[in-house]
């Protein structure tokens, strides 16, 4: 039990990380019924852009900046590649989404030389190192879990109680009613891609501060654990998705620590294939009824 | 109507004809350029890459069942191919780490000993490319059982996600004495010509495009146009999915052992889910439904990307020379974005989901005459 505390502690850790990312597919896909492909990669700009700006800039200008770069990037993309589809077959979208996250990746590659960034100069304090239970790690893996339930919270609030929550709740519910009710369709998709793009930025900068370097495919690995942990959540909900990250997170982790790395995405997938066969509404996931 | 079937008559005719004279000129060119020539890299290369991207779109334009498994089908494939036709004695040199391997035969050598040098091992090859494609369409069966019953996008997710396991699984380090574990495979034999290649490519494609016209064919576009009104004309949704998912990946299988043959080498971490989009990607320029624009697609792409923009990525590009901006993973750079100017401005790709035939082009050109011909008799009309 004492060897597997590490694990629990960074499955935790990771779990929160997960959840941050997996809010912006669920978010997405709760309106626009759209896999996000490109989420993954947003987040993997989003790592490329700290290791950038943390070597070069002082702290406060660094983590502001790898924020709004991440934003604006998932507000444009949402504009260039997903706007002009939105009556488009579902499949064009998703198609689309393909294609830019195959862009950003070759991008990026073109960018950095094709080279994994080493992470040089990791943000201070939260990559200290620290003793819980007796298991040394950077503190960097309890303040993740932390902080995410307080993005969550703060989340739910401006969902549940402001003006352009209810658009994204009312679009989410009933998008062609949405819009003839007057809500701003195309402001509240912006939106939920802001709120996306913001809490991946913030899963970057958590989650990279744990790793060595950053990759041009080192987001797609996450984006895919994320994704699954949504839809085993119940895909458009958000306690869903915090709760499904974190029972990955958990799992992932303790799977590594039993000794079988290499399974620990085939388990992954595999809880993400039993669950759709299963339950495919997830969790917490509403069930919806297929129109002829 | 009787027109309509002579101009059959003539396109198919004309179409063997072409396919006679593309044999005569690949077989010159076989004999004129030297097997390392980038001319027969990438034809070799693009000749699998249509194979592979025929067999999605029979899956994803033809069935409409959004697969994105493709590259676990072809690396199921793959390994087969090369398992089973590693040369006997090279075998310790590969398996260097697992005491040569637990597989201790090769099917081209096996042949070889009683049918010839020749045709002995290009039997074996063959057998070891089937048996490849069997492997895959047998996972594909069982796979399908559960994951078929999901609809579009959940459907997608989860047959990525088996690819990804199947990755995994190749990978793992107690599996090393058969599949090398995350070694890498090499050795095995490879066809020294490319017009082998594209005899055997269009001779499965051939197929794939007879099943398309076929009932089952029918079938396949009726479930892709609407599911509830296929199935109240009675056809059985489960049979036809299945058969087009198991179908698909016998040929994704085939093709994904053709790739490990071109490359020479052959390693799991290859066979990510990047290529299943590269290869959907291929399939969605060329137009979804169409067979001939997937063919044409291949070609167009690898050729751009393995010869003609090969000069993005060294420094001279047209006689630029720009070492600054033409550097390594610029050719990649623009040809996402060309593509991605395909997926958002011409939906339809190339063919859309019409095939290309030489009746198609002359009747192109007769409704241009004809319109410009009314277009001017329009502005007469207007000038009196």
């Amino acid at each position: 039990m004492q060897a597997l505390i590490p694990y629990i502690i960074n499955g935790i850790s990771a779990g929160g990380q997960y959840a941050l990312i997996a809010i912006g597919y669920t978010l997405v896909y709760g309106i626009l019924r759209l896999i996000n492909f490109a989420h993954g990669d947003v987040f993997m700009v989003a790592g490329l852009v700290m290791v950038y700006a943390t070597t070069s800039m002082p702290l406060y200008l660094s983590i502001p900046l790898v924020l709004i770069v991440t934003v604006v990037l998932g507000f444009s993309i949402e504009r260039v590649a997903y706007k002009p589809l939105r009556s488009a077959p579902r499949m064009s979208l998703m198609i689309s989404a393909i294609g830019v996250s195959y862009l950003i990746q070759n991008l990026a590659f073109y960018l950095t030389g094709g080279l994994a960034q080493p992470v040089t100069k990791p943000i201070p304090w939260i990559s200290d190192m620290i003793t819980i239970f007796g298991a040394s790690t950077k503190r960097v893996t309890v303040v993740t879990p932390v902080l995410t339930l307080l993005l969550v919270v703060v989340l739910v609030y401006l969902i549940k109680k402001t003006k352009i929550g209810m658009g994204m709740r009312a679009a989410a519910k009933d998008f062609e009613t949405a819009q003839l009710m007057g809500v701003k369709i195309n402001s509240v998709i912006s939106f939920t891609f802001v709120v996306g793009s913001f809490l991946a930025a913030v899963g970057a900068i958590l989650y990279f501060t744990n790793y060595p370097s950053v990759g041009i495919t080192s987001g797609s690995l996450p984006g895919l654990r994320a994704f699954v942990a949504a839809v085993f959540g119940g895909i458009g909900s958000i306690p869903g998705a915090v709760v499904g990250a974190f029972i990955i997170g958990l799992c992932e982790e303790l799977i590594k620590g039993l000794g079988y790395s290499t399974f620990s995405d085939a388990f992954t997938f595999a809880l993400l294939i039993i669950v759709l066969c299963v339950k495919p509404t997830g969790i917490f996931g509403e069930k919806v009824t297929d129109k002829v | 109507m009787k027109t309509e079937k002579s101009e059959k008559r003539r396109d198919t005719i004309v179409a063997i004809v072409l396919l006679m004279l593309l044999l005569i000129v690949m077989t010159i060119i076989d004999s004129v350029l030297p097997s390392y020539h980038i001319v027969i890299k990438v034809i070799k290369k693009a000749a699998v890459y249509s194979l592979v991207a025929v067999s999605m779109n029979l899956l994803n334009g033809f069935t409409g069942l959004f697969s994105l498994g493709q590259a676990g089908f072809m690396l199921l494939g793959a390994y087969a191919y090369a398992i089973l036709s590693i040369p006997v004695d090279k075998r310790p040199g590969v398996y260097q780490y697992f005491d040569g391997g637990i597989v201790q035969f090769s099917f081209p050598e096996f042949f070889a000993g009683f049918l010839g040098d020749t045709v002995g091992t290009t039997v074996g090859i063959l057998v070891a490319l089937l048996i490849g494609g069997l492997l895959a369409a047998l996972v594909a069966y069982l796979i399908g059982l559960p994951v078929l019953r999901l609809k579009s996008d959940y459907l997608a997710i989860a047959t990525l996600g088996f690819a990804e396991i199947l990755r995994a699984f190749f990978q793992w380090k107690n599996l090393g004495p058969l599949t090398n574990g995350s070694n890498l495979l090499k050795s095995y034999p490879d066809f020294e010509n490319a017009t082998s290649y594209i005899i055997l490519i269009g001779i499965f494609i051939a197929v794939i495009v007879l099943l398309v016209n076929s009932t089952y064919g029918r079938a396949f576009k009726a479930i892709r146009d609407d599911e509830v009104a296929a199935e109240a004309m009675g056809i059985n949704l489960a049979k036809h999915k299945r058969m087009a998912f198991v179908i698909s990946s016998f040929f994704a299988g085939i093709g994904g052992g053709m790739l490990a043959m071109y490359m020479g080498t052959l390693q799991a971490l290859s066979f990510k889910s990047t290529m299943t989009y590269e290869i959907l990607l291929v399939v969605v320029i060329g137009g979804i439904g169409s067979i001939t624009g997937s063919v044409i697609t291949s070609f167009l792409y690898i050729a751009s990307l393995e010869w003609l923009l090969r000069g993005l990525d060294s420094g001279k590009f047209l006689g630029i020379s720009a070492p600054g901006i033409f550097k390594n993973g610029f050719r990649m750079a623009v040809v996402s974005v060309i593509i991605m100017v395909i997926v958002l401005f011409f939906r339809k790709g190339i063919m859309g989901d019409k095939e290309f035939s030489v009746s198609g082009i002359i009747n192109f050109f007769k409704k241009r005459k004809l319109r410009k011909k009314t277009a001017a008799a329009g502005g007469d009309g207007g000038n009196e």
